[in-house]
């Protein structure tokens, strides 16, 4: 067992980080994001408002709803991706495990490195070989050891299936993939850093049938090395890949709101809320 | 049921996230440092930068606002020693030659540019290549041409002279701009004229050009602008004028040219029509740039 207290020699004091936690791995199931009261909002209207679930470790949850529903508005708040907007601001409370996403003393840049994030589209640095993508956010964390790179790469690459036909390969350009396979290098770069949480924003929405069930086998392998939460507007991913699943709906100030939370079977089965099961059903969105 | 233990010692991945969490936490006060002294740079640079541009601005702001009265923006040119006067036939000058090379220039810019926007063959490249070696030329060489193709055989400077060689500065900075701002057009909305069976033409002239708008009228703004404050085309075209002359076709005075040729005088208030001239072109130049922005941010707004 891994000593949750032990500190590893190169820690420093004065960092947000709990460290300890970081070590631990959490049992299965456990809650590590835990989401209260999140409301987002651009120039002071709210996009998506009052969100409140919990993220289980070692689950995939999906985030379902229509259009303008706020999912990846909601999706973006989970590793303060609106820092970067000027007009956004984010209240309630995010928590990864014992660390508060949105205190003062929480540093972003580390928090990201803890919550991976997998884009709509492919979008792997274009100048940079398929081996510098996929250490990409190591090195921008520091990481120089050559041994620790390439073990992380490996490691990344196998895991975002990309290992085999990609191995020969490594300094060839990230373009000369294709869509499918440049969408794999991204999971695998995220992967290489070893977040403890993973989100993907419609991860295949741009891809075509084949390289989507390519992605979907390889979330659902993902799962018992990082706790992943993704976007869909595909129903029937959602019920593929998710153990859990969130339904989001605009309301009538147009800000998303979250109406059912809850195991993906139940939700789609017998949800508790009529419009969930209008919206499962195709009746609506 | 299967009881899932998280006792192997050894799991590799949460020894390697031990690992990289590490060197995160340990390398992030060097790089938050680093982030720190590359944006102390950043804004150093800025200020070196800004200094000389808002030293400038200022200074001209200082010498000559002094020299604006009603007379300097009624009356013509005096004789050194004389009292009073203003810069009347300058102004006069300025906007007939800027408003005849407008209006020559911006039509051929724009369907210039809008050829080069269309057009990816080896004609268009040679064009483009030349318009940007012709923004690169020296005014001067502009005036020399002007001269020896219009003043070298109407045997007489003029305004009109004046205004071939200006519209000649304009064209390339025209063309330009009206290329990136018609290439900034996303290509489906010409894909969606086009299944609708709108001919080519159509297509550029019902869809993109006026999606283009904002960004050709910016750049048509700042292209009259900068015509307007070119001194050496006019040297050797209108050779100025002391008295008003509306006509262009005889010698006229201009705004550049009050700046370079009383500013070389002896004379105290001849040096401070030639401030307040510099200030008066400043401020054109200054408005028709703030115009062609604003103008563009409410065409972009009446567009949603």
């Amino acid at each position: 067992m891994i000593d949750p207290t032990a500190v590893p020699p190169t820690a420093h004091k004065g960092i947000d980080l709990n460290t300890a936690e970081v070590l631990m791995d959490r049992p299965v199931g456990e809650p590590v994001m835990r989401l209260d009261d999140v409301t987002v909002s651009f120039a002071g209207r709210n996009a998506v408002r009052g969100v409140t679930f919990d993220v289980h470790q070692g689950e995939i949850t999906a985030l379902i709803g229509p259009s303008g529903s706020g999912k990846t508005t909601l999706l973006r708040a989970l590793n303060r991706m609106h820092d970067t907007v000027r007009t956004a601001s984010v209240t309630g409370s995010v928590k990864l495990g014992a660390t508060d996403v949105y205190a003062g003393t929480t540093d972003a840049t580390l928090l990201r490195s803890r919550v991976g994030m997998v884009f709509q589209r492919p979008n792997p640095f274009p100048t940079m070989s398929i081996y510098e993508n996929t250490v990409a956010g190591l090195k921008f964390n520091g990481v120089r050891k050559k041994a620790l790179l390439d073990e992380a790469a490996e490691s990344a690459l196998i895991a975002a299936a990309l290992w085999d036909s990609a191995r020969d390969r490594l300094k060839a350009h990230a373009s000369t993939l294709s869509g499918g396979e440049q969408q794999r290098l991204c999971i695998a770069r995220a992967l290489a850093v070893e977040p403890e949480v993973l989100l993907m924003d419609e991860p295949t929405s741009a891809l075509d049938p084949i390289a989507t069930k390519r992605i979907e086998e390889l979330i659902g392998e993902l799962k018992h090395r990082v706790t992943i939460i993704i976007v869909t507007h595909n129903m029937q991913q959602a019920m593929r890949v998710s153990d859990r699943c969130a339904f989001l709906l605009m309301g009538e100030d147009k800000a998303g709101e979250l109406i059912e939370f809850g195991p993906t079977a139940k939700l789609f089965s017998e949800p508790t809320d009529p419009r969930t099961l209008d919206y499962v059903n195709g009746r609506f969105g | 049921m299967t009881t899932l233990t998280f006792e192997a010692p050894a799991d590799p991945i949460l020894e390697r996230r031990r690992q990289i969490q590490g060197v995160a936490q340990a390398s992030l006060n060097r790089r938050k440092t680093y982030s720190k002294i590359a944006i102390g740079v950043c804004w150093a640079f800025l200020a070196v930068a800004i200094v000389p541009l808002v030293g400038v601005v200022a200074y001209v702001v200082v010498k000559g606002l002094p020299a604006w009265n009603a007379d300097f923006f009624t009356q013509v040119t005096e004789p050194e020693g004389i009292p009073g006067g203003g810069v009347w036939n300058a102004i006069v000058g300025t906007a007939v030659i800027g408003a005849i090379a407008t209006a020559v220039a911006v039509p051929i810019g724009l369907l210039c540019g809008l050829f080069l926007a269309e057009s990816d063959g080896r004609i268009a490249g040679a064009i483009r290549f030349t318009a940007d070696v012709m923004t690169g030329v020296p005014s001067i060489t502009i005036g020399i041409f002007g001269y020896i193709a219009i003043v070298s055989h109407t045997k007489q400077f003029s305004g009109l002279a004046g205004a071939f060689a200006i519209g000649i500065i304009m064209l390339p900075v025209i063309m330009r701009a009206g290329e990136t701002a018609i290439r900034g057009v996303p290509f489906h909305l010409n894909e969606a004229a086009l299944a609708l069976g709108a001919r080519r033409a159509t297509v550029a002239r019902r869809v993109v050009v006026p999606a283009a708008m904002p960004g050709i009228i910016t750049g048509v703004l700042l292209a009259v602008a900068r015509g307007l404050g070119e001194t050496a085309p006019l040297l050797l075209t209108i050779f100025g004028n002391q008295y008003l002359q509306w006509n262009p076709t005889k010698p006229m005075e201009a705004l550049p040219l009050v700046i370079y040729n009383n500013s070389s005088q002896p004379y105290a208030d001849l040096i401070q029509v030639a401030w307040g001239a510099a200030l008066l072109l400043m401020v054109v130049v200054l408005v028709l740039s703030i115009g062609s922005r604003v103008l563009a941010a409410v065409l972009q707004r009446e567009k949603r």
